[in-house]
């Protein structure tokens, strides 16, 4: 963990937002929109909360981080690079052929720091509850973190997960939930009755938090107070902004799958730098 | 076999710190010694398939071997999706038990069937589809599954199904072995529905019918050696699963004959019609019904020489 001021946290998650949004207009890689909500989520667990090592990415002891909504590879790369599990370089290939850099993460072994495949919903956070009991059963000191999206929250492999969760009283598992309002064709709550979700979390024998998703400081006491329970796995409810940081994007969900044109990358590129 | 399989596994969890179990909510006392032996080991993942693969898939890229243990359609078809992403495409060494599967619990109904499962997991890149014939066979395979680097699907039966094989010699993923020599036809199966096709091998060789009984061992990965040797020795064979016709066995041999040997063999395949059954009753009527007991294989065998001889 490197200790980071929040004022340094906002301009990595400001230089993120601006490649983000550069490799969606360069290599035409959609779920901008999905990405744009969760920077200062990754940018909090990457920078403050994760025990990992750039250096040593397969250390058995390292916490894993799970990204359950895998179609914020897009943001997950430029996390990973920034943080330097590969040289920012590599991402110059983003989206070509023959690339590993593509719309969804791969399966470990062909990007450093990435724990699992994911892009199908619903798999991340079981996936990361079976290493969070792995660890306990190896007696390793490793906290396992998924980050979902609202709509993922329609899968019913979530609540499934949910409930062997709180079973089994695995408090080293951290789910956090992107929860920006859209899913891919609507708002989330019309599509499926979500609300009220962080009480759904806590139904479930959850220890459930709600936050500003975009808050540092929130964000901090949150991770925070769930590492100290001792008890029950933890889920930070995130309100997020569909597209936060360029006022064009900002809760439109054509930018789920839209790419910015020159124009429309040049406005966005304007906007970020008076961050 | 799932007692072969609960004494095997609870011998195993002593063995190695690694191996979990994983049940969905079945076994009903069959795992108390298991958890006696490793209690922190054992998790009951509830009625609740999806999760269960996916936690497995994790729990392996962790470190750990974890087998998967519940009713065979339950297992495979009901999660196949977490099977397909969790397990084969991370190469998780996840092991999959599918119990009472092919037709072990034909009256419960359709829901309990399973004659699709192999036909399904065998399209899946790296994951090897195995169906010992008997409780030596589970062994042996269960033993080398847990050692391998990949995941492993294994379809058993119930219990109190015969022991074919004499004894532990070449058993294993991948490894064919015959269970009873001939001269006149080629039998190769999966299962312990080869103990039916003992008997008939038995009852046709009254009227001078000389069949070789084989147990494939299960359809990913094919002995290839041992069949080339086959396909020198025998021009005609029959395929015996219990498992629909499609996409089983049946299948997985025709297209090994098409790749390395094509036109050499005439091969009848037999198993479950393309069908759904409805009017139920016990494995034994039911394999009656289909023609997959000892009589009925006894009959398919003759007709299938006798077409031979036409």
């Amino acid at each position: 963990m490197i200790t980071t001021p929040p004022a340094e946290l906002s301009l990595t998650a400001c230089n993120l937002r601006r490649r983000l949004v550069t490799t969606s207009a360069e290599a035409k890689i959609p779920h901008l929109g999905s990405c744009l909500s969760c920077v200062e989520l990754l940018v909090q667990l990457y920078w403050r909360e994760l025990r990992i090592d750039p250096e040593a990415p397969d250390d058995p002891d390292r916490d894993r981080f799970l990204l359950s909504k895998g179609h914020g590879a897009p943001i997950l790369f430029q996390v990973l690079g920034e943080r330097g599990f590969f040289p920012l370089s590599e991402l110059a290939n983003f989206g070509k052929a023959g690339s590993v850099f593509h719309e969804h993460p791969p399966k470990p072994g062909y990007i450093p720091g990435v724990e699992a495949a994911t892009g199908s919903l619903g798999h991340g956070l079981p996936m990361a509850l079976g290493m969070a009991l792995a660890a306990r059963i190896q007696q390793r000191p490793s906290r396992c973190y998924a980050l979902m999206s609202d709509g993922e929250c329609n899968e019913g492999s979530i609540w499934e997960s949910a409930m062997l969760a709180a079973t089994q009283k695995v408090h080293t598992l951290t789910a956090i939930v992107d929860f920006n309002k859209w899913q891919a064709t609507g708002r989330s709550q019309d599509v499926m009755a979500l609300d009220p979700l962080a009480q759904k979390w806590e139904a479930f024998g959850w220890h459930a938090q709600e936050i500003d998703g975009h808050d540092f400081g929130a964000i901090e006491r949150a991770l925070t107070a769930a590492r100290r329970e001792t008890e029950r796995p933890s889920v930070i409810v995130a309100h997020t902004v569909k597209g936060k940081g360029v006022s064009f994007m900002e809760d439109d969900n054509n930018w789920h799958y839209r790419t910015p044109n020159p124009e429309e990358l040049a406005a966005a590129l304007s906007e970020l730098e008076l961050v | 076999m799932r007692d072969a399989f609960a004494k095997e596994i609870t011998a195993l969890a002593s063995e190695r710190a690694d191996v979990t179990l994983l049940s969905g909510d079945i076994g009903n006392r069959m795992f108390d010694r298991f958890k006696l032996a490793a209690p922190e080991r054992f998790f009951n993942c509830g009625i609740a398939e999806a999760n269960m693969m996916s936690l497995a898939a994790g729990m392996a890229l962790s470190g750990l071997r974890p087998v998967i243990y519940t009713i065979t359609p339950f297992t495979t078809t009901r999660c196949l999706e977490q099977i397909r992403v969790g397990v084969a495409y991370h190469q998780a060494p996840v092991v999959i038990v599918g119990t009472g599967s092919g037709l072990s619990y034909a009256e419960l109904g359709p829901t309990h069937h399973s004659l699709e499962d192999m036909a399904i997991l065998r399209t899946l890149p790296g994951l090897n589809v195995v169906a010992p014939a008997d409780s030596r066979e589970l062994v042996a395979q269960l033993r080398e599954a847990l050692d391998a680097p990949h995941p492993t699907y294994m379809r058993i039966g119930k219990k109190g199904e015969p022991v074919l094989h004499a004894d532990n010699a070449g058993l294993g993923i991948g490894k064919a072995n015959l269970l009873r020599d001939g001269s006149d036809l080629l039998l190769l199966g999966v299962g312990p529905i080869l103990g039916e096709a003992l008997q008939a091998a038995e009852a046709v060789s009254a009227s001078g019918l000389s069949v070789a009984v084989v147990s494939l061992g299960g359809v990913k990965p094919l002995d290839g050696a041992f069949l080339a040797e086959m396909v020198q020795r025998f021009p005609r064979w029959l395929s015996l699963e219990e498992h629909g016709i499609t996409g089983g066995l049946g299948s997985a041999l025709l297209e090994w004959l098409a790749d390395h040997h094509p036109g050499r063999v005439t091969l009848r395949r037999l198993g479950v019609p393309d069908i759904f059954l409805h009017e139920l009753g016990n494995q034994t009527y039911t394999r009656r019904q289909l023609g997959l007991d000892a009589e009925g294989l006894s009959h398919s065998i003759s007709s299938f020489h006798g077409d031979r001889q036409r």
